[in-house]
């Protein structure tokens, strides 16, 4: 009779579980089995054991056979509903099963500052020739939790990947590997303290060369949370996860234009799931994942000890494989590791070798190197590149030959120069003083002597550019196209600060846009800046030939894609020039609204990557421009989330040698971008009026179910927060860039 | 200060509204969106973010503005003879008639039977120490303040300045800020019961709160 109870238990969770992946009960009629299944337990000692068991049997086959029917072909909807089952495994359960001890840091359970983030000390082991060797880990997670609601769904909160970061580094203090087990649906988008996307930044600015080896497993992937602790030499996927750029639910909402408060239609959910290519196939074929891990049919689950059986070997070779990387002498061992992996369809119980997991400080610089150059190629062959080999061959010369004169000119005469100008300096400040000492005494009986009259001192004028009055210059000046309306409008805050209505053709004329009483910024078109704030004819354009593309396939996105080309006259949301302020010449990113709203996707990001490229050799600063950017492309899923990464590393390699990178933000600006490449940078300002932050008012609104107050995300917030360093005005956007240039790259502009 | 709290609770009970006049804040043509009697609504939201119902449009310099409702209540009076005609500022196209619950209803009636202090001087206002503590002490029966003693400070341009109180005595009925609230200057502050009327004002506040129906 226990046995049966038992059974009946099982049976009640596996009917369950077919419910959650099918996401209702009417599917195959599999309510009415659970009933029959709680009837059982219910009236337990009244059916005869014999006429029991016989029942259990019957349900039991119509179970398995329902089980291999939602196998055979699982859309990905179902998969996302397998991952979001409260029966699926969570980092608890890995931390029991796939590591021998583990001891939690940062608090426990509840105690926590962010119960969502666990950050673990553990200890993996492997038998090599019936040795047992021991490795130390980091491992940190996302924590889901089983109903606990202190866990936030595994939702972590800028101080949980606060803290998450503070053990990366205590990792790299203590030189030991780090496991990433990600299982979030996505960051919890509020603004407080330090601001979930400024902390992401962080987050991944820090990953970018934490100098230790690090392996990832992702089960449930949510864009902006995933990758905060997402950046690793190896990243692996459970054949059962998904890993996307928005949930389905959240593209479907904007696909179908549904208002908030309205329910999305679950057949258009099912349709955005499918189109996004979030499973883990898709993902491997993409190249945003390295490996997948092979789950049961309907994924694994809480008590599933062959799949973490076979996690813990995925997870020591993986950490194998990007330390062996590392190594100068690993052929034999590459050569015995490659021949296991091809072995490898079941778990082996020992390992065929032993690899230590420390690293000299010259295998760290190559870590370092091979995770660049991995970020680098992801999302590579996914734009449009519109070149003939001839002007391919004229780029790469080019790019050669500017590198050279660069490096001649920057790495070999500059050191030099300056060190002699240094030594020179020494020698004359030194024999200057030996000279006063020897001459004071005559020059003070003659001064007795021949007393001077004292002079006024000449005035020197100090170095800088010569500000010119907008009005003299207005006649040649840009105007906006929008100045050519012969209308009024109103300043949105008239009823705060009574501001009387303007003048179109004034306000976008001589006022730039801006009310002339309270000051708020009106949009303005990007065009508008690239004539005003840069010198003229300093503007030249490079990598315009980068064109956006379908890379998933999405139904319907070609046509607006080739819509909004036409109407832009570009092929992507991102222009890279050269310019000059004042005389300065710097690179410049420029991220513009009215191409798919300024979103990035795999041609924004690479153009970004060579914007780098092209500062980092010629040794100029980078202003990353943002007139407007709504975040990451859903339409590019994953291969748009692994741009956050991407530039995030190409920033962090310009700045380390070097570079001085400004990110100034104007319109609105969030989420993914916001999270990685633009709010990694050290300097940041915002312009008035300006809006900065990770997920919209809708987006917060419906994830927390607080309402945030209208100026939540204002500059002046960000401010507050220090996410940004200063809020600028229009009128005097030249000026306060030229100030930071010369404050932030000082004298020796901008290399150190 | 003589005031008949029966007559003032009769006069609400009788007519328990307040017409807000909508009135064009400038010149131009109007273009009205509400009915006669048409029930619209104020501002909404934790912040009053949400702007309330559309009420007319109006519009100068081809400048067309949507002007919505600041209070709820129902529309009365509508002029619809200036429907689409230019107007002047401050023309009076119709009335929000707005239902007063009771929580409003004593306001009104605190605001003419209590002795109002109000702010000097646009700042932050804080409560003293002392009237503080004794509020705590004496909820219920209210901390009694004459001409003279110190009930408030003022705090401006780092510099913190003590404020007596002048006027007549009484017990400290109602506060009409937060503490470290910045309050405009001439908004009231403090309310002020005289001792006499001090039992009295309690009872008619008691009997608003059981008695009105909203």
């Amino acid at each position: 009779m226990a046995d049966s109870g038992k059974l009946l238990s099982q049976l009640a969770d596996r009917i369950s579980y077919l419910v959650d992946i099918k996401g209702n009960s009417e599917w195959a009629n599999v309510g009415d089995l659970l009933g029959r299944v709680q009837g059982l337990r219910q009236s337990f000692f009244e059916i005869k054991e014999a006429d029991l068991f016989e029942e259990i049997g019957r349900i039991e086959d119509r179970v398995s056979f329902l089980e291999d029917r939602v196998a055979e072909k699982l859309s990905p909807a179902e998969i996302v509903n397998i991952v979001r089952s409260p029966q699926r495994f969570t980092l608890m359960d890995i931390l029991e099963n796939v590591y021998d001890s583990y001891t939690e840091l940062g608090g426990e359970g509840d105690c926590s500052i962010d119960p969502a983030i666990m950050v673990a000390r553990a200890t993996i082991s492997r038998r090599v020739k019936n040795k047992l060797y021991s490795h130390q880990v980091m491992v940190i997670g996302h924590e889901k939790g089983r109903g606990e609601e202190y866990r936030n769904g595994g939702c972590a909160r800028p101080w949980g990947n606060d803290k998450a970061l503070r053990y990366m580094r205590v990792a790299e203090t203590e030189g030991i590997p780090i496991h990433f087990y990600i299982f979030t649906p996505g960051s919890y988008p509020i603004e407080d303290y330090p601001g979930a996307a400024q902390q992401i930044a962080r987050n991944l600015y820090v990953m970018a060369k934490l100098k230790v080896p690090m392996v990832s497993f992702i089960s449930e992937g949510g864009s902006g949370g995933a990758e905060a602790i997402g950046v690793s030499g190896l990243r692996l996927m459970g054949s059962r996860g998904y890993y996307s750029v928005i949930s389905p639910e959240g593209a479907a909402a904007i696909e179908g234009k549904i208002r908030e408060g309205e329910k999305v239609p679950r057949e258009l959910v099912k349709h955005c799931a499918a189109q996004l290519k979030i499973t883990a196939e898709d993902n491997l074929k993409l190249g945003t994942v390295d490996r997948i891990i092979e789950e049961p049919p309907l994924g694994a689950r809480l008590d599933d000890f062959p799949f973490f059986r076979r996690l813990r070997y995925e997870m020591l070779r993986a950490t194998d494989e990007v330390v062996l990387k590392t190594k100068n002498f690993r052929a034999f061992r590459a050569y015995a590791f490659k021949r296991q992996a091809e072995e490898g369809k079941e778990v082996p119980e020992d390992f065929d070798l032993f690899i230590s997991w420390n690293l000299t400080d010259l295998e760290i610089e190559r870590l370092l190197e091979f995770r660049l150059k991995k970020y680098m190629e992801l999302g590579k062959g996914y734009f449009l590149e519109n070149r003939n080999v001839l002007t391919e061959g004229i780029r790469k010369t080019k790019i050669f030959a500017s590198k050279t004169y660069y490096d001649l000119r920057y790495g070999l005469l500059r050191p030099h120069g300056r060190n002699v100008q240094k030594v020179i300096e020494e020698v004359s400040s030194e024999g200057s003083v030996f000279l006063r000492k020897v001459t004071e005494p005559v020059r003070a009986a003659y001064d007795f002597v021949f007393p001077q009259p004292e002079r006024p001192g000449k005035v020197v004028r100090s170095e800088g550019p010569e500000h010119k009055s907008i009005f003299a210059e207005e006649w040649e000046s840009y105007v906006s196209p929008l100045a050519n309306e012969d209308c009024a409008v109103t300043c949105p805050n008239a009823s705060k600060y009574g501001c009387l209505d303007l003048w179109v053709p004034d306000l976008y004329g001589e006022f730039c846009g801006v009310c002339p009483n309270c000051g708020h910024h009106f949009p303005l078109e990007y065009q508008w800046y690239l004539e005003n704030l840069f010198d003229k004819n300093s503007v030249h354009e490079f990598n315009d030939h980068i064109a956006s593309c379908n890379p998933l396939g999405f139904q319907g996105y070609n046509v607006r894609l080739k819509r909004d080309m036409k109407r832009t006259g570009r092929n992507s949301s991102m222009i890279t020039f050269d310019a000059e302020v004042w005389g300065i010449r710097l690179v410049v990113a420029m991220l513009f609204s009215n191409f798919r709203g300024g979103t990035v996707g795999t041609a924004e990001g690479e153009k970004f990557v060579r914007a780098c490229d092209v500062a980092g050799t010629t040794r100029r600063p980078l202003l990353a421009y943002i007139h407007s950017t709504g975040g990451i492309r859903i339409h590019e899923g994953t291969l748009g989330v692994v741009q956050m990464p991407k530039c995030t590393l190409a920033v962090r390699e310009y700045n380390d040698n070097g570079g001085l990178y400004i990110v100034v933000y104007d319109n609105n600006s969030y989420a993914g971008p916001v999270a990685s490449f633009l709010g990694c940078s050290l300097y940041q300002f915002g312009m008035r009026s300006s809006k900065i932050g990770f997920a919209g008012p809708r987006v917060i609104r419906e994830t927390t179910g607080q309402d945030v107050p209208p100026d939540y995300h204002s500059a002046k917030n960000a401010l507050k927060r220090g996410h940004i360093q200063g809020i600028w005005d229009r009128r005097e956007f030249k000026k306060n860039l030229h100030d930071a240039l010369m404050t932030f790259g000082g004298p020796n502009l901008y290399y150190r | 200060m003589d005031i008949n709290l029966n007559d003032l609770l009769r006069r609400y009970r009788s007519y328990p509204f307040e017409d807000y006049p909508v009135e064009t804040p400038h010149t131009g043509v109007v273009f009205l969106k509400v009915k006669e009697g048409q029930t619209v609504r104020g501002p909404s939201g934790e912040w009053l973010h949400r702007p309330g119902t559309l009420l007319y449009v109006i519009e100068r310099e081809r400048n067309v503005k949507r002007m919505t409702a600041l209070w709820s209540g129902q529309v009365s009076g509508i002029r619809l003879d200036i429907e689409g005609q230019f107007v002047e500022a401050g023309e009076l196209l119709f009335s929000i008639r707005h239902q007063l619950d009771k929580e409003e209803i004593i306001d009104r009636i605190l605001t003419q039977v209590l002795y109002i202090f109000p702010a000097p001087q646009r700042a932050r206002y804080f409560l003293a120490p002392e009237i503080s503590a004794r509020m705590e002490k004496q909820f219920k029966e209210g901390v009694s303040v004459e001409s003279g003693d110190n009930v408030l400070i003022m705090s401006l341009m780092k510099r913190d300045t003590m404020i007596s109180y002048q006027g007549i005595p009484g017990a400290l009925y109602k506060v009409y800020f937060k503490s470290g609230d910045t309050v405009e200057q001439g908004s009231p502050l403090l309310g002020i019961c005289p001792p006499d009327k001090l039992q009295y004002v309690q009872k008619i506040i008691q009997r608003i709160r059981t008695e009105w129906e909203k």
